[in-house]
């Protein structure tokens, strides 16, 4: 149900060296209006991800009632002009809880994937790096873990953390760090092979300068790839988390939540709570997905077309 | 030389299983609460807490438990519930038939749809039909589960008064309704799996098309049906098995919330309802039981790959 990286090692091919042309200026204006015609469906999966930046950051002004409000004398209004999106059983206005949601869902989609990445970065780098013992016993460790489904696994670590928005994340993030430092440490063994690291070795840069000169740069579309296509299977898990009840704790308006509790409740007498939430996560994680595809081609050309 | 890299293979599985297993032992253990406390509720004193945890044996140190708890794991007892008090074993045999036709069938579906539009996909790359296929396939990704799920049960009932859940049919009081009960559910579970398919297929067989064998069994004129089922296909496949073993994983994941939605009485919702329970042993017999079937299944994946692809030699 989540998005996956089809195959780790294709991933890992990334070809190094060649760093993408700065945005910037004129140039930059190009560049966007060459994306736009070459991907054309990664450009509406930008406009997705950008139109729920700024319900998350404004929904404040968008949101026309409070996630909480309760209106006198509508409850489980169906869709109308006054409350586009209905109302639910506690007398909410939904399109103002959806706004709102998105909120919840784009802290949860970053933060989760800032924390998995920099994890994932460090795990896969220094395993691929230092290699020996360390990559042998941090690579079984990773091994476990994946072998874990992942919803059982973080439905066992959320049972320990309990309930929260930062508990999410972590647990999530966790997950998702395992994942990519598989595909990190790929990455990197790749670029490992490249002569200018043995040249920079030969001139006696040391550890750090290695990895941070001469590793990270050249891993970096590796990692700006796996972070979108992460963010969409970080917001489907945080949905389905907040379904079951292990997520985002009400009153706090999480997609996953609306849909949970009362949302299935009264599903029958009034579907359209059971619908507006679904249709924002599928249209999230699609403009995510998009634009993450989109991304993969342009940042990588050898992985064009898979 | 198959043999020499299974068993070495094996050899790397067994640490992966050795750290999954403290990993499965040590996690319900740190949930706060305690089962015994759940049990007694609130009106238990100190002294029957303790006195319960030690008829449980909770109350000895924690390496301890975990070395008893593996050696009679090894020995095929996973213990019994703390609630019902019926061995583990016995508990999930009930259950897992449902999760396993569950699984199967989803996989079934995953892989009816995903080769057929990946093949269309990539032998008419960049046509209508592909961009279609493709945007489906995201889209299929996108979606989840549980809100499907939800609107298959809900839109049908207002428009129609169809439901599709009804009481639950045992396979032995009639064996095609079973099925027929668990075809939406598992259609629902293998929609992303098969999303996820269909893209590498149809990657793998453009890859494959590009070669230069695929061009001259072009020349010497085969039909194009020919060249992308025969020398296209069979050669893109083999990704495609390895991938089916990395969405084993996902697609029991994908079950514990299909389960709950449906209400199906399978494996994955006796490990959600342990899991709201602190059944400990419930827990760990359900996660060691899938942690183990993943490795072996992954296992059984790579020498699969290794007889398929006689190139690869290890």
């Amino acid at each position: 149900m989540s998005t996956r990286v089809e195959s780790p090692e294709q991933l890992a091919q990334v070809e190094p060296a060649r760093a993408p042309a700065r945005p910037g200026g004129l140039g930059g204006a190009r560049a966007l209006g060459r994306f736009i015609r070459r991907k054309p469906l990664g450009a509406i999966g930008a406009v997705i991800v950008i139109a729920m930046l700024v319900m998350a950051g404004c929904a404040e002004w968008i949101a026309p009632y409070g996630y909480d409000d309760t209106i006198r004398g509508a409850r489980m209004k169906p869709p109308s002009a006054a409350h586009w999106l209905g109302t639910d059983n506690l007398s909410r206005d939904m399109w103002s809880r959806v706004v709102y949601g998105a909120r919840v869902s784009i802290t949860v989609g970053f933060l989760t994937i800032g924390l998995a990445i920099v994890a994932a970065t460090a795990i896969g780098v220094s395993s691929a790096y230092f290699g020996g013992v360390w990559d042998l016993v941090v690579q079984r460790v990773v091994d476990a873990w994946l072998s874990f489904p992942y919803l059982i696994i973080i439905l066992s670590v959320m049972a320990v953390l309990g309930p929260g928005l930062l508990n999410v994340v972590v647990s999530l993030a966790i997950l998702i760090a395992a994942t990519n430092s598989r595909v990190i440490r790929s990455a990197t063994l790749a670029v490992m092979q490249h002569s200018y690291v043995e040249a920079a070795r030969a001139m006696g840069c040391g550890h750090a300068r290695i990895i941070l000169r001469h590793l990270l740069p050249n891993v970096t579309a590796t990692i700006i790839i796996l972070a979108t296509i992460g963010l969409g299977a970080v917001t489907l898990a945080e949905s389905a988390l907040s379904f079951l009840g292990f997520g985002v704790p009400p009153p706090h308006p999480s997609w996953g939540g609306m849909l949970s509790g009362s949302g299935r409740t009264y599903m029958f007498r009034a579907p359209w709570m059971a619908v507006w939430p679904g249709v924002a996560i599928s249209l999230a994680v699609f403009g995510f997905n998009m634009l993450g595809d989109a991304l993969r081609d342009v940042l990588d050309p050898r992985l064009r077309g898979s | 030389m198959l043999r020499r890299y299974v068993a070495k293979r094996l050899l790397i599985a067994i640490p992966s299983l050795l750290i999954a297993s403290l990993i499965v032992f040590t996690l319900p253990r740190l949930i706060p609460g305690d089962a015994v406390q759940l049990m007694l509720a609130e009106k238990a004193y100190a002294k029957d807490l303790d006195e319960l945890r030690a008829k449980l044996g909770l109350d000895r140190p924690m390496y301890v438990q975990y070395f008893e708890w593996a050696g009679r794991a090894l020995r095929g007892d996973l213990g019994e519930s703390l609630w019902t008090r019926r061995p583990v074993l016995e508990e999930i045999g009930q259950r897992l038939p449902v999760t396993l036709t569950l699984a199967v069938l989803a996989l079934i579906f995953a892989l009816a749809i995903a080769i057929p539009v990946g093949v269309i996909s990539a032998a008419r790359h960049d046509t209508l039909a592909d961009f279609i296929a493709r945007s489906a396939a995201i889209l299929g990704l996108s979606v989840p589960g549980f809100w499907l799920a939800t609107l298959l049960i809900v839109l049908p009932a207002i428009w129609w008064g169809w439901r599709p859940v009804g009481d639950f049919v045992e396979f032995g009081s009639d064996p095609v309704r079973y099925v027929r009960q668990l075809l939406l559910p598992a259609a629902i579970l293998g929609i992303a799996a098969s999303a996820a398919l269909m893209r590498l297929t149809r990657g793998m067989l453009l890859e494959v098309l590009r070669q230069d064998y695929v061009r001259t069994a072009r020349a010497k004129g085969l039909a194009e049906r020919r060249v992308v089922l025969k020398h296209g296909l069979r050669n893109a496949i083999i990704p495609v098995v390895t991938l089916l073993g990395t969405q084993l994983p996902q697609i029991i994941g994908g079950t514990v919330v299909i389960e709950y939605v449906f209400g199906l009485p399978g494996m994955s919702r006796f490990l959600f309802d342990a899991i709201n329970q602190r059944d400990y042993p419930v827990i760990q017999g359900v996660n060691l039981l899938v942690v183990s079937t993943v490795v072996m299944v992954n296992l059984g994946v790579d020498a699969l790959y290794a007889v398929l692809d006689p190139r690869i030699r290890y």
